[in-house]
C-alpha cells in the first residue's frame, strides 16, 4: 500500500502536559491531498481541549491510519505522508519521525531499529508521555549508557542486587526454589531481580511478587517477566459478536458522572400532573402570527418555560441548591434563573442554559431557546453556555413519551419533564371532549423542597398551561 | 453569579477607559503625544516591522512544533509582539533584562538564538544560557520572582556608582498582569522605590492570568498601583510598538540617570492560549478576541509603512521570506537538538569538584553500565 518513495508516519503527539490519549474529531485531509508543513490536518480532542494539529511534513497524504471518532494513544501513527524525493522536507521530517517515538518512550533514545509494531500498551504516568509497551522492546541493552537509564527511575533495589550482575551463570542447576518452597524468597520479602528486570516488569505491568524466579538464587529473570506478561495477556481472547463494548467517553462519560452523582446525593421525589393544554396550543398558534415572533420558532416549550419561570418567581425556593459548606449545610436560593434546556444532540445529552431567563420577555426567551438549542446541537455551545444552571426543563415529549422521572442537574433543586402532547379524551366543561393533553413531571431534591412546595409549583405550572392568560395575570 | 457580583460591585472605577499613551492608532495613523515625542526614520520603522513579523513567525513555529510533539510546552506571545519589540528596542547595551518565560521577542532583540529558548521546552536542557552574554537573564518560570532579581541587580548597578555616566545601565523586569498579585512583585516595588533603584517594571497586561481576568486581579488599573509605592506608573498601548518604544526609552533613561523606577503597563492582549496546554475557549469569549484582533500590532505598522510610502511590496515580501526561512531554520535545528546524557545532570551543579557529587556520579555511571552487562 505504500509506494517505494519515502512515506512518513506522523504519530499522535502529546499536545498537553502528560496527556496519554486523544480522540480524532475531524480529518481535514484525505488520501491523495497535498499537504504542506504546518497545514492543519486534523482536529483532536484531548481531556483538556480540542486542538488542531499541523502537519510536520510536506508531501501527499497516502493513508489516514485512524478514523474519526476513534480514541488513540499518544505515539500511535495516525497518518502517512509521502514526502517524495524532496530532500529539504525529508531531512527534518526524518528527524521528526525519529524524535516522536523516542520522546514517547524516553529510554529509547539511541536505538532505532528496535521499534516493533506491537500493540501499544501504556503505563500511565503523571506527566509526560507515559511508557509505551514498545519502549520495553528494546531493553536498555547495548544502548550507550546514556540512553538506557534515562527513563528508568532507579528502583530502590535490595542492596544485594548490584553484585548479582557478576554472579556466575549457574542456570544449569536451575535452583528453582529456595528454602521453604516460597516462591518469593529473600528475607525482606521482596522478590529478587536486577534493576533492568525490575524496569522491564514495571514497563510491562507485571507484578514481580507474583512470579517464581528461575534465575540464580531464585531471582527473577527477563524471561520470567516476559513469560508472566504473555500469560497475563493470554486470557484476552477475542469476544464473540454477541456483545459489543462501547467505550464510555466524552459527553456520555460526563453525563454518567453527573446523573449518578445527582441521583445518589439528592434524594429525588417525582410528582406527575396531567394537564389539558389545548389553550396553550392555541396561544402558541396565535403567537406565531405576531410580528414579534416573526423570525423565531414558537413551540409549546416556550410557554412551558415561561410558566416555569412564573412559578419560580412565586416560589423562589424551588430555584435553589443544597450546599454543604464548611459551617454546615445551607440552601442557596437564587434570585436569578439560568434555565437549562436538556437537548439530545449527536454528542449526547447537553443542557445549555438560558442565562437570566427571568429577565427575558417572551420573544427574547423564544430567541434564546432557539439559539441555545441550535448551538448545542451543532456542538458549538461554549462551556459558559453549559454551566451555572439553576433549574432545568427536559422535553421528553419530542421522543413520543408521556412522562419520566428526570434526574436533577447537579447543583440544582428541581427539574421539569414535559411529555408529549396528544389528543386524549378529557372532561371539559362537564362533557367528554377530545383535548390536547400532556403530562408534566417534576423531580425535586427533597432535602430542599417539601412535597407541599413541589406540588404547589407543579400545580402552578399546570394551571398556567391550562390557561395561559393567567401568565399575564400573575406576572410581576 | 459570583462574577456578576464582582462586576456589579460598587467603586470599580478603574475599569473604565484608561489614560493610554498611543503614538500609532490601530488604523496605522501616527499621532503625537506631548510627553513622548518620537522621531523614527523609515529605516527604523522597517526594522521594527521586521522584528515584529519574524518574532511572530518564530512563535507560530514553536506552537506548531509543540502540536507535533516536538516541544513539551510553549507559551505563545501572539498579540504581544509590539510590547516586547518596542520595549526591547529601547534597551541599550548596558541594560539588563529579566524576562518571564514568554519574552521571545525581547530575546530576539537581544540577539539570543531562538534555539536556546526551545531547548528547555523540548526538555533537552534546563534553559540555561549565559545571561551576561546578551544582557538577558534566564527565562523564569516562577511567577514574579524575577522582579526581585531585577531589583537586586538594579541596586547593584546603583552601588557601582555608574548612574548618570555614559556606561550606566538600567534593568528591566518583565512580568504579566497575573504576577502583580504576587508578593514578590510587591516586595520588589517596595525595595525599588525606597532605594530609588534604576529599574523599569514592564508589565504586559494581556488581560488574562491564565483563566483569571484582570478584574479579578485589581480594582484599579495596574499602572496606578505605582503611585502607592511612590514612583511613576504609566499605561501604554501595548499593541503600539512606537508608543512602547518611546515610553520605555524614557523610563530607562530616567533609571540610568538616577531618577528611580517606573512601572510601565503595556495594555495588550494574549491572542493565543496561556500555554499550549491551555484552552482559552473555556473561559473567554470569542467576541473579545475579535475585538482585539482589530488592534493587531503588526497590521498597524504595515498600514503606516504603506500609507507613508515608506516600504514597497518587495520589502514586505522580503520580510515574509526572511521570517519563513528563519522559522524553517529554527525548526530544522530544533529537530536535531541532541538529547542530553543522563550523566549531564551532575554537571553545572557546583562550580568546582565536589566529593559527594563525584561519588554519586560514579555510582550512577556504574549503575548505567550494569544495563550493558545484563543485556549481553
Amino acid at each position: 500500500m505504500v509506494t517505494p518513495v519515502s512515506p512518513k508516519q506522523f504519530r499522535l503527539p502529546d499536545v498537553g502536559e502528560g496527556l496519554t490519549e486523544a480522540e480524532i474529531v475531524r480529518w481535514h485531509v484525505q488520501p491523495g491531498d497535498e499537504v504542506e508543513i504546518h497545514q492543519i490536518i486534523v482536529e483532536i480532542e484531548t481531556a483538556k481541549a480540542i486542538v488542531e494539529l499541523p502537519c510536520p511534513y510536506e508531501g501527499v497524504v497516502t493513508e489516514l491510519l485512524v478514523s474519526e471518532g476513534q480514541t488513540v494513544d499518544v505515539g500511535v501513527p495516525i497518518i502517512t505522508v509521502d514526502t517524495g524525493g524532496d530532500g529539504a522536507a525529508a531531512q527534518p521530517g526524518q528527524a521528526a519521525e525519529q524524535a516522536a517515538p523516542e520522546q514517547a518512550d524516553a529510554p529509547a533514545m539511541n536505538e532505532p531499529g528496535t521499534v516493533t509494531p506491537d500493540q501499544p500498551k501504556r503505563q500511565p504516568v503523571l506527566v509526560g508521555y507515559g511508557v509505551r509497551e514498545g519502549a520495553t522492546k528494546r531493553r536498555p541493552r547495548k544502548g550507550s549508557a546514556q540512553g538506557s537509564a534515562n527513563g528508568a527511575p532507579p528502583p530502590p533495589p535490595p542492596p544485594t542486587t548490584a553484585p548479582v550482575a557478576l554472579a556466575p551463570p549457574a542456570q544449569a542447576t536451575a535452583p528453582k526454589v529456595p528454602a521453604q518452597g516460597s516462591p518469593q524468597p529473600v528475607d525482606n520479602g521482596l522478590p529478587l531481580a536486577k534493576p533492568p528486570v525490575r524496569k522491564l516488569a514495571k514497563d510491562l505491568g507485571v507484578d514481580l511478587t507474583a512470579i517464581v524466579g528461575t534465575g540464580p538464587q531464585g531471582s527473577i529473570t527477563r524471561d520470567d517477566v516476559q513469560a508472566a506478561q504473555a500469560a497475563q495477556a493470554a486470557p484476552q481472547a477475542p469476544q464473540g459478536a454477541r456483545e459489543e463494548r462501547v467505550p464510555v467517553k466524552g459527553v456520555r462519560k460526563a453525563t454518567a458522572a453527573a446523573v449518578s452523582g445527582s441521583a445518589f446525593t439528592a434524594p429525588h421525589v417525582t410528582e406527575f400532573l396531567q394537564v389539558d393544554v389545548t389553550p396553550t396550543m392555541e396561544t402558541v398558534k396565535r403567537l406565531r402570527d405576531l410580528p414579534e415572533f416573526a423570525d423565531v420558532k414558537v413551540s409549546p416549550l416556550l410557554l412551558v418555560a415561561r410558566a416555569l419561570l412564573t412559578a419560580v418567581a412565586r416560589h423562589p425556593m424551588v430555584n435553589s441548591s443544597w450546599s454543604d459548606g464548611p459551617d454546615g449545610a445551607e440552601i442557596v436560593v437564587k434570585h436569578y434563573v439560568n434555565l437549562g434546556i436538556a437537548a439530545a444532540t449527536d454528542r449526547g445529552l447537553i443542557v445549555p442554559k438560558v442565562k437570566d431567563a427571568q429577565a427575558l420577555g417572551l420573544p427574547g426567551l423564544a430567541r434564546a431557546l432557539n439559539e441555545l438549542t441550535a448551538k448545542a446541537r451543532a456542538g458549538k455551545a461554549s462551556p459558559a453556555d453549559l454551566t451555572d444552571g439553576t433549574i432545568t426543563i427536559t422535553n421528553v415529549g419530542v421522543f413520543g413519551v408521556d412522562a419520566g422521572t428526570p434526574i436533577i442537574t447537579p447543583g440544582e433543586a428541581a427539574i421539569l419533564a414535559f411529555g408529549q402532547i396528544r389528543d386524549m379524551p378529557w372532561v371539559h366543561e362537564g362533557e367528554l371532549a377530545i383535548r390536547k393533553v400532556t403530562t408534566l413531571s417534576l423531580s425535586f431534591d427533597h432535602r430542599v423542597i417539601d412535597g407541599e412546595l413541589g406540588s404547589k409549583v407543579l400545580r402552578d405550572i399546570g394551571d398556567l398551561l391550562a390557561d395561559p392568560l393567567r401568565l399575564l395575570a400573575v406576572s410581576p | 453569579m459570583t462574577i456578576d457580583s464582582v462586576r456589579g460591585a460598587p467603586d470599580t472605577p478603574g475599569l473604565a477607559e484608561p489614560e493610554l499613551v498611543q503614538l500609532l492608532t490601530p488604523e496605522g495613523e501616527r499621532v503625537e503625544h506631548p510627553d513622548y515625542p518620537l522621531d523614527l526614520s523609515a529605516e527604523d520603522v522597517r526594522g521594527l516591522y521586521r522584528d515584529l513579523v519574524i518574532t511572530r513567525k518564530l512563535d507560530l513555529e514553536a506552537v506548531a512544533l509543540t502540536r507535533q510533539g516536538e516541544l513539551g510546552l510553549w507559551a505563545s506571545l501572539l498579540g504581544q509582539e509590539a510590547a516586547q519589540i518596542g520595549s526591547a528596542r529601547a534597551l541599550g547595551e548596558h541594560d539588563m533584562v529579566f524576562p518571564t518565560y514568554r519574552e521571545h521577542g525581547v530575546a530576539w532583540c537581544r540577539g539570543v538564538d531562538p534555539l536556546r529558548l526551545l531547548g528547555m521546552f523540548r526538555g533537552v536542557n534546563h534553559g540555561g544560557w549565559d545571561p551576561a552574554e546578551h544582557r538577558f537573564h534566564l527565562y523564569t518560570i516562577v511567577i514574579g520572582s524575577q522582579t526581585l532579581h531585577a531589583t537586586g541587580y538594579a541596586m547593584g548597578i546603583q552601588r557601582d556608582g555608574v548612574l548618570g555616566t555614559p556606561s550606566a545601565g538600567a534593568t528591566i523586569a518583565y512580568f504579566g498582569d497575573g504576577a502583580t498579585s504576587q508578593g514578590d512583585v510587591h516586595e520588589s516595588f517596595v525595595f525599588a522605590s525606597v532605594f530609588n533603584a534604576p529599574i523599569v517594571f514592564f508589565c504586559q497586561n494581556n488581560q488574562w492570568a491564565i483563566s483569571e481576568p484582570l478584574e479579578r486581579q485589581s480594582r484599579i488599573p495596574l499602572f496606578k498601583r505605582a503611585q502607592g509605592y511612590g514612583f511613576p506608573g504609566i499605561r501604554v498601548d501595548g499593541n503600539d510598538v512606537f508608543a512602547c518604544l518611546a515610553v520605555t526609552r524614557r523610563a530607562l533613561e530616567n533609571a540610568r540617570t538616577g531618577q528611580g523606577p517606573t512601572l510601565v503597563e503595556a495594555f495588550t492582549y494574549r491572542m493565543g492560549a496561556h500555554t499550549t496546554t491551555d484552552d482559552p475557549t473555556r473561559y473567554r469569549l470569542k467576541a473579545e478576541e475579535e475585538a482585539w484582533k482589530l488592534k493587531d500590532p503588526i497590521e498597524r505598522v504595515k498600514a503606516y509603512l504603506v500609507r507613508g510610502d515608506l516600504a514597497d511590496a518587495a520589502f514586505f515580501e522580503a520580510v515574509d521570506d526572511e521570517a519563513k526561512a528563519t522559522a524553517k531554520d529554527l525548526r530544522e535545528r530544533c529537530l536535531v537538538l541532541p538529547d542530553p546524557g543522563p550523566l549531564t545532570i551532575f554537571e553545572n551543579v557546583y562550580a568546582e569538584d565536589h566529593p559527594l557529587m563525584t561519588e554519586e556520579q560514579e555510582r550512577f555511571a556504574a549503575y548505567l553500565a550494569s544495563f550493558e552487562e545484563e543485556a549481553s
